[in-house]
């Protein structure tokens, strides 16, 4: 039954969206039900939501799916959660924020740009040796840029961690009854 | 709140102060924080409370009076505190409450608060933090308590503003009792513990994320019934969540409805009593023989309250195979945890059995029930032929630690509260100590936390007299080395009237451990011989326990013979004014059995060294249905002969 560890390079991608109470200390302990099962997360952002007393943690992970369950049942354990689900790719938009600093000089410098107008992206920074891209998109969309982009040499990357809402009209925090939880 | 003009959006002062950390609320009555915690500790109807004092922790303890309602009982070591909240919380089914320091006050509670979280123990622990103005700094005795107990515990807060103490004690009582019961933390800063505030109850829990399920849904009960109906060979696999849940009527009605046997895990012994016919023992590791098998060839096996722990299942493949599962718990997390359930069912266990049994009896009105003649047979036969039992008579002369057990069960009183440390001992009293009454039984299962017996026995004394005058006697059955890890809380039990019996199997070794080198390390009893009780010229014995006890002002006996033994437990019984601790000394090398190896199958349960009789498909006479040309070969390989190979294998 026990999968251990939960992560392995072939597991597949899942995202989780928990609410969780906004305050001191609640992402250490989400962060600590993660690590204590080995269960290595891809990426994780975290941020107040349209009610200031709820954050939103995102997270993406490889896991297989018994450990994932496994683990969505420890998070619910913990009284600072208020609502955990495991998003679905198709009926979800996940996006990703990235900042890409490619070098490029004159005589590459139209390629890339080139590139980052096929992709609808910006440049946010130009230097004679260096452009610093800012892109947003999902997970395929970042991946076939930096694909594109590496033989120019990325000198430096940063990726946001990917966020995501279902589609439709309804809120996750529509689902967590009561007032504004203040105290404690 | 003002919108910023553009220049003062660059700068850091804003134009008008927005919220100011004022007390607004001003009803009730005007008192520092650390009154209000003892207010709020009557108000929640908490009698006993147990700990230490400490710095960080004073201002509460000033607040602690003659008149105050609760009994304060001093312990002399957090740990102690700890664990005797611990055995007061399952004695009584109340919450155990503890108030100690800060820093190492608060550290020393980690293993009971551990210990109380793998056994689901109701326990509300009360710690002292420093000003906020020094966390984070490390001032003298700071710890990260919340930090530190956060894995182990159910809940942890950081208490900084007084006016919210009476409201997070108020949450964490009810965490700590509802759902699946568990230690919660409380870490009361000192700016709380003397800010002012404004006291009043009853206070409204801020609790939206904490929505325990007790009431089970219908359709999982057509199931399970059904489930009963389709099969042959059941089995109630009986754990603490049962007794966490006073189910034990709940379990033996469904036992006599359905003609179930009932094999319960260490901490759920006694919840029917052992006199019933349905009772097979304690199943697994050192299980009975009847229980361990019953349950390897059961085709339903129903979990009620019980978590598939590795001592009980072995090996999880190859734990009753052939069995479809119906799994009863509260904690949604351990429902497909080690095993996937044929049927879940979500819920307080006594609730879920009044709902099962209800939808049992409906069924057997239309289609009666089923015969398990053929299965009880089986059963039978296993239990005539391999009851529990061992040598009275030793190599050495000294008493067999078994026989002191059953010598203690014969003579003790029948309301009589045990309590175990953690070793061999553990293991006999819960084999071979006739059980009649739940909550008679208490003792470290799922952390096996030596040093756990004297404090709780203390504990559960003080619940004793608390809830039945004192009528129920407290018997601790102790290893030497266990009793060893907190023996200076003899002095509580003397000085704070908790007139325990504490009987310790002096063996001379950590016995269990002892066990396992003569099992799986070649005999190579590497530090675990503690010379306490050796009789020899060479070795002194330290301590002496019938000095030590002498010198807690404890009666202290020795008993080196039955006829001294069956005096010395007579004695124990009749003294009731300050606690008894008798020394036998029993065999060092007797050994706990039946035994399964960690990590092994259960079917390769050995009865006593050299008798395997599950491996060897000995299913007697009646409705064998194992195939009957399984291969024979090991036959003598019992777990001695396996040495070495099988250590490899237990440390999987």
């Amino acid at each position: 039954m026990a999968i251990y560890p939960a992560s392995t390079p072939h597991s597949e991608r899942h995202t989780l969206s928990v609410l969780v109470e906004n305050r001191p200390g609640v992402l250490a302990r989400i962060a600590g039900l993660f690590a204590r099962r080995a269960f290595n997360i891809n990426s994780l952002s975290v941020s107040p939501t349209e009610r200031p007393d709820i954050s939103r943690v995102t997270v993406t992970a490889d896991v297989e799916q018994v450990p994932l369950e496994q683990i969505i049942k420890q998070l619910n354990k913990l009284l600072h959660v208020l609502k955990i689900v495991d998003l679905d790719n198709t009926d979800a938009v996940e996006r990703e924020l990235v900042l890409i600093k490619v070098a490029a000089n004159e005589t590459n410098r139209s390629d890339v740009l080139e590139i980052v107008r096929l992709f609808r992206v910006r440049v946010v920074d130009v230097h004679p040796e260096s452009l610093t891209i800012e892109a947003t998109g999902a997970e395929g969309k970042i991946d076939a840029l930096l694909g594109l982009l590496h033989d120019y040499g990325i000198i430096e990357l940063v990726r946001s961690g990917a966020v995501a809402v279902t589609r439709g009209p309804h809120a996750l925090s529509e689902k967590v009854v009561g007032s504004e939880i203040r105290g404690r | 709140m003002v919108s910023p003009t553009p220049l003062q959006a660059f700068s850091a002062v804003p134009k008008a102060p927005t919220k100011t950390s004022k007390q607004t609320l001003v009803d009730g009555e005007k008192m520092t924080g650390a009154q209000a915690l003892i207010r709020t500790l009557e108000d929640l109807g908490v009698q006993d409370v147990f700990g230490i004092p400490g710095g960080a922790i004073l201002p509460v303890y000033h607040q602690i009076h003659d008149d105050t309602k609760f009994r304060f009982v001093l312990m002399r070591h957090e740990q102690g505190a700890g664990h005797a909240a611990e055995g007061y919380a399952v004695a009584t089914g109340r919450v155990g409450v503890c108030i100690v320091t800060s820093g190492p006050g608060a550290t020393n509670m980690v293993t009971p608060i551990a210990d109380a979280n793998m056994d689901s123990v109701p326990l509300v622990v009360i710690s002292g933090q420093v000003g906020i103005d020094s966390i984070g700094t490390d001032a003298f005795q700071e710890a990260d308590t919340v930090g530190i107990t956060y894995p182990v515990v159910k809940h942890s807060y950081l208490v900084t503003d007084a006016q919210d103490i009476p409201r997070v004690l108020a949450e964490a009582h009810y965490i700590a009792r509802s759902g699946r019961p568990g230690p919660v933390v409380v870490d009361v800063s000192k700016t709380a513990q003397v800010g002012e505030m404004y006291y009043s109850w009853p206070q409204k829990m801020i609790l939206p994320g904490y929505n325990p399920t007790t009431k089970p849904h219908g359709h999982v009960l057509r199931e399970a019934a059904k489930l009963f109906e389709q099969s042959y060979r059941p089995v109630l696999y009986v754990g603490g969540g049962a007794m966490r849940s006073n189910a034990g009527a709940q379990v033996k009605e469904l036992a006599d409805l359905t003609d179930s046997p009932i094999v319960t895990t260490l901490p759920a012994r006694g919840i029917v009593p052992d006199s019933d016919p349905k009772v097979l023992g304690m199943l697994g590791m050192h299980g009975t023989l009847a229980a361990t098998a019953a349950t390897q060839k059961c085709d339903l096996l129903v979990a009620i309250g019980a978590r598939f722990d590795d001592r009980v299942t072995g090996k999880m493949d190859a734990f009753a195979p052939a069995a479809r599962v119906i799994h009863i718990d509260i904690d949604p997390a351990e429902i497909g945890k080690r095993r996937q359930p044929d049927v879940p069912i979500v819920g307080d266990v006594a609730e879920v059995l009044d709902a099962l049994n209800a939808e049992i009896k409906r069924g057997q009105a239309i289609r009666g029930a089923t015969n398990l003649k053929p299965w009880w047979n089986l059963i039978n036969s296993w239990r005539e032929k391999y009851p529990m039992k061992y040598d009275e008579a030793t190599p050495d002369g000294t008493l067999s630690p078994q026989w002191v057990v059953e010598e203690l069960s014969r003579q003790a009183a029948p309301s009589t509260i045990w309590v175990s440390g953690v070793g061999q001992h553990q293991m006999w009293a819960s084999q071979l100590i006739d059980f009649e009454n739940p909550h008679s039984w208490i003792s470290s299962g799922g952390l096996g936390t030596m040093g756990f017996g004297l404090p709780a026995a203390i504990g559960a004394r003080v619940g004793s007299s608390r809830d039945f005058g004192g009528k129920k006697p407290v018997w601790l059955i102790d290893g030497d080395g266990s009793f060893q890890m907190t023996s200076e809380e003899l002095a509580a039990a003397f000085i704070d009237n908790a007139p325990v019996k504490i009987a310790i199997l002096n063996n001379s070794v950590y016995g269990m451990v002892r066990q396992w080198q003569t099992l799986f390390y070649d005999k190579h009893y590497s530090q675990t011989s503690i010379r306490d009780g050796e009789n020899t010229e060479d070795i002194i014995n330290v301590p002496d326990f019938v000095k030590l006890a002498e010198a807690y002002s404890c009666v202290g006996i020795r008993a080196t013979t039955q006829d001294e033994a069956k005096a010395a437990i007579k004695r124990a019984n009749e003294i009731n004014d300050r606690p008894v601790l008798i020394d036998f000394r029993v065999y060092k090398d007797a050994m706990v059995w039946p035994m399964v190896a960690a990590g092994q199958s259960n079917d390769t349960v050995t009865y006593k060294p050299g008798v395997q009789p599950l491996l060897h498909n000995d299913t007697s006479d009646s409705g064998s249905d194992s195939s009957a040309d399984e291969p024979q070969t090991d036959t003598d390989n019992a777990i001695v002969a396996a040495g070495a190979a099988s250590t490899a294998q237990s440390e999987k």
